[in-house]
């Protein structure tokens, strides 16, 4: 982790300036405001079906996204929402998708766990856990046989490392020097069962078998996740083949919005450190305000900006038609 | 029907050729077509079907994979939506229960539930069909279960002009294909049209022989079956007319009941197994569709249901025959 840090200041701090760091911290209330509204809307029922908050975890999808150029493609999990909006989608064609609306990105057929926004390189949200990395890894043999640079990013829970597929495509993709950047971010828990009790070994020592390049990072540290995609998105851009990023992070909702009763998996006692004292944007933002002199008030700005764009978001949502009934046998086939 | 017209020119070559012949000119044609599989460069697959391709091709388009099914095909499937126009060879059939997560879960649902703007033009090669003494776990014939799912579509050549033009059309649409090869068939020769364009459309049945009769609906290598019962039952007097289907998903609903009403009879002959199979589905249709100009209800006849048994004594009692279809057929018209 220190390693991954000292990197950061060193490689990122000239590439990276002021915009960059304010887009970033943008990006990260843009998904922790999109969630308030998530949740709120399945609370009161506006919200059909089930949803996974991304909150918590935003640091490692800005911190990699940032990373990345719109062709570049990435792959996303049930807990979505924050990697399309890292990837460059909008607030408000997202939240009429999970409202099951005509404007949605897949027109209302896919509805949170399945949002895709290709025009910014989004394959898709998968419900399947661990399905997309055989999608990411089709994606990084396309980038290379057309040898533009283009990179690939699987996004992944530390759930899918249960998942076969997950190795089966590791071991193509180091045996054929895929430009692809596998993401594993480790919010410790498989639904309701910590990853202690259901991972055997070192988390590393599995890419490492395949001899995977890896770098473990704090995923509260938007900095240091930032630096650590930069040179793992640099290698694959390079040709220099896979590699795998681990990321430390905590989901603050419970695995789903339903799941309100936590304590026999996880105690709030963890679950209070982990927001009062590694939540990533109150993190990110000391280092703004402390380190790079930004003044509290711009930030406050941008934050009311984003709860502006949200909340028009979610009127363009609710007032948006359903799909018309002609559409249900649409879209089976190309 | 198929028939070439008489000014287009045919050659016999072997149903193994025509497949091979058209994977060469796909992959000649549109750069973006690629093969991955166990085995298929310069092995050729264990069939030989492969063969000379990885010459012509190189290995960075006839890519051998490790035998990891889920692994090669689910890249397919990202390959597919990122522009390529995969051919994904699964060996066995029997291995689709291994690729069922990336072919059903993702491939058939992602055109569907990204609202039409990512597609998903993959291609999955396999086979089907038992008596080659492989046993229980290399002889299924599994078609049914992938015609059961929306956003798949699924062809079963039955000759090799039909094997080339379902292959090239596959390889073209734009959707999850999945075309299944009979093991015994590789070997068999007929006629193929010299077309660079030979496409068979999908969806469209190809009556085999013409018939008064009996409508015998039969698919893949029951095509054979069905055909040699039909010179039985006309030295006996009764004109057996033998449709394939080509493609259970899209299926010719039309043609299949057109025939059934002409005929007033029609038995279905499938190999896959009797109970919830495409048999089933293609009798329901004909029922369906042809009730009152039946003379007599909707036969069936398919793999028994057991696993299939490596005995060849055992195994060659669970497919049926020519002789099936023929005492089938005698005992529908003459009961």
């Amino acid at each position: 982790m220190s390693e991954a840090s000292a990197r950061h200041d060193a490689a990122s701090a000239g590439a990276t300036g002021r915009e960059d760091w304010l887009r970033a911290y943008r990006q990260m209330q843009r998904i922790r405001v999109f969630e308030e509204h998530a949740n709120d809307l399945y609370l009161t029922a506006r919200m059909p079906g089930l949803t996974h908050m991304y909150t918590g975890q935003e640091a490692v999808a800005v911190g990699v996204c940032e990373t990345l150029r719109r062709e570049d493609t990435i792959t996303s999990t049930h807990r979505g929402h924050g990697h399309c909006v890292a990837k460059g989608a909008s607030l408000d064609r997202m939240f009429a998708e999970l409202l099951g609306r005509r404007d949605g990105y897949c027109r209302g057929k896919g509805g949170s766990m399945h949002i895709a926004d290709q025009e910014n390189g989004n394959l898709g949200a998968n419900a399947i856990v661990g399905g997309s990395a055989g999608i990411a890894t089709g994606s990084a043999l396309s980038a290379k046989r057309r040898g533009d640079g283009d990179v690939s990013v699987c996004f992944f829970g530390e759930g899918a490392l249960g998942q076969g597929l997950l190795y089966e495509v590791m071991n193509m993709a180091q045996l054929w020097k895929l430009p692809i950047v596998y993401v594993c971010e480790n919010n410790m828990y498989n639904e309701y069962t910590h990853y202690d009790e259901v991972t055997a070994g070192a988390i590393l020592d599995r890419p490492r078998a395949f001899g995977i390049h890896v770098e473990h990072v704090d995923g509260q540290d938007l900095r240091a996740v930032r630096a650590a995609a930069a040179e793992l998105v640099g290698r694959a851009r390079r040709g220099e083949g896979p590699s795998f990023l681990l990321c430390d992070t905590y989901r603050y909702h419970g695995h789903h919005v339903g799941d309100i009763d936590r304590a026999y998996y996880r105690s709030k006692d963890e679950e209070k450190s982990w927001r009062t004292e590694r939540d990533p944007i109150t993190l990110f933002t000391a280092w703004l305000v402390g380190e790079l002199d930004v003044d509290p008030a711009e930030l406050e700005a941008i934050e009311r900006e984003v709860r502006d764009e949200a909340q028009a978001a979610v009127t363009f949502a609710l007032d948006a038609p359903y799909p018309d009934e002609s559409e249900v046998d649409q879209h089976v086939y190309a | 029907m198929s028939t070439p017209d008489v000014a287009t020119r045919t050659r016999v070559i072997s149903f193994s050729k025509a497949v091979n012949e058209a994977l060469a000119e796909e992959m000649r044609r549109d750069e973006r077509v690629l093969i991955l599989g166990e085995d298929v460069a310069e092995a050729g697959t264990p069939f030989k079907v492969l063969a000379g391709l990885v010459e012509e091709f190189g290995t960075d388009r006839v890519i051998d994979t490790p035998i990891s099914e889920p692994g090669f095909t689910g890249i397919g499937v990202g390959a597919a939506m990122t522009g390529l126009r995969p051919v994904v060879d699964l060996m066995f059939g029997d291995f689709l229960t291994l690729i069922m997560d990336q072919l059903v879960n993702q491939a058939a649902k992602i055109h569907y539930m990204s609202g039409g703007k990512l597609t998903v033009p993959l291609t999955v090669r396999t086979t089907l069909g038992a008596t080659r003494r492989s046993a229980a776990q290399h002889s299924q014939s599994l078609h049914a279960w992938v015609s059961h799912v929306p956003g798949l579509k699924v062809a079963l050549p039955s000759t090799p002009a039909d094997a080339k033009g379902l292959m090239k059309t596959a390889i073209r649409d734009d959707n999850p294909v999945v075309i299944f090869e009979d093991k015994l068939s590789f070997q068999e020769k007929g006629p193929v049209p010299e077309d660079d364009e030979l496409l068979i459309p999908f969806g469209v049945a190809d009556v085999k022989r013409e018939g008064r009769d009996v409508t015998l609906i039969a698919t893949s290598s029951m095509v054979q079956v069905a055909l040699a019962a039909a010179e039985t039952l006309a030295a006996d007097g009764i004109e057996a007319e033998v449709i394939d289907p080509r493609t259970t998903s899209p299926l010719d609903d039309a043609a299949l009941i057109e025939s059934a009403k002409r005929t007033g009879r029609c038995i279905v002959i499938d190999e896959g197994h009797r109970r919830y199979g495409v048999g089933a589905e293609m009798a329901a249709v004909v029922a369906d569709g042809a009730f009152w100009w039946l003379d007599g209800p909707v036969r069936r006849l398919s793999a028994m249901d057991v696993p299939v048994p490596f005995s060849p004594v055992l195994e060659d009692l669970t497919v049926p025959t020519a002789p099936d279809v023929v005492a089938e057929a005698v005992a529908l018209i003459r009961p």
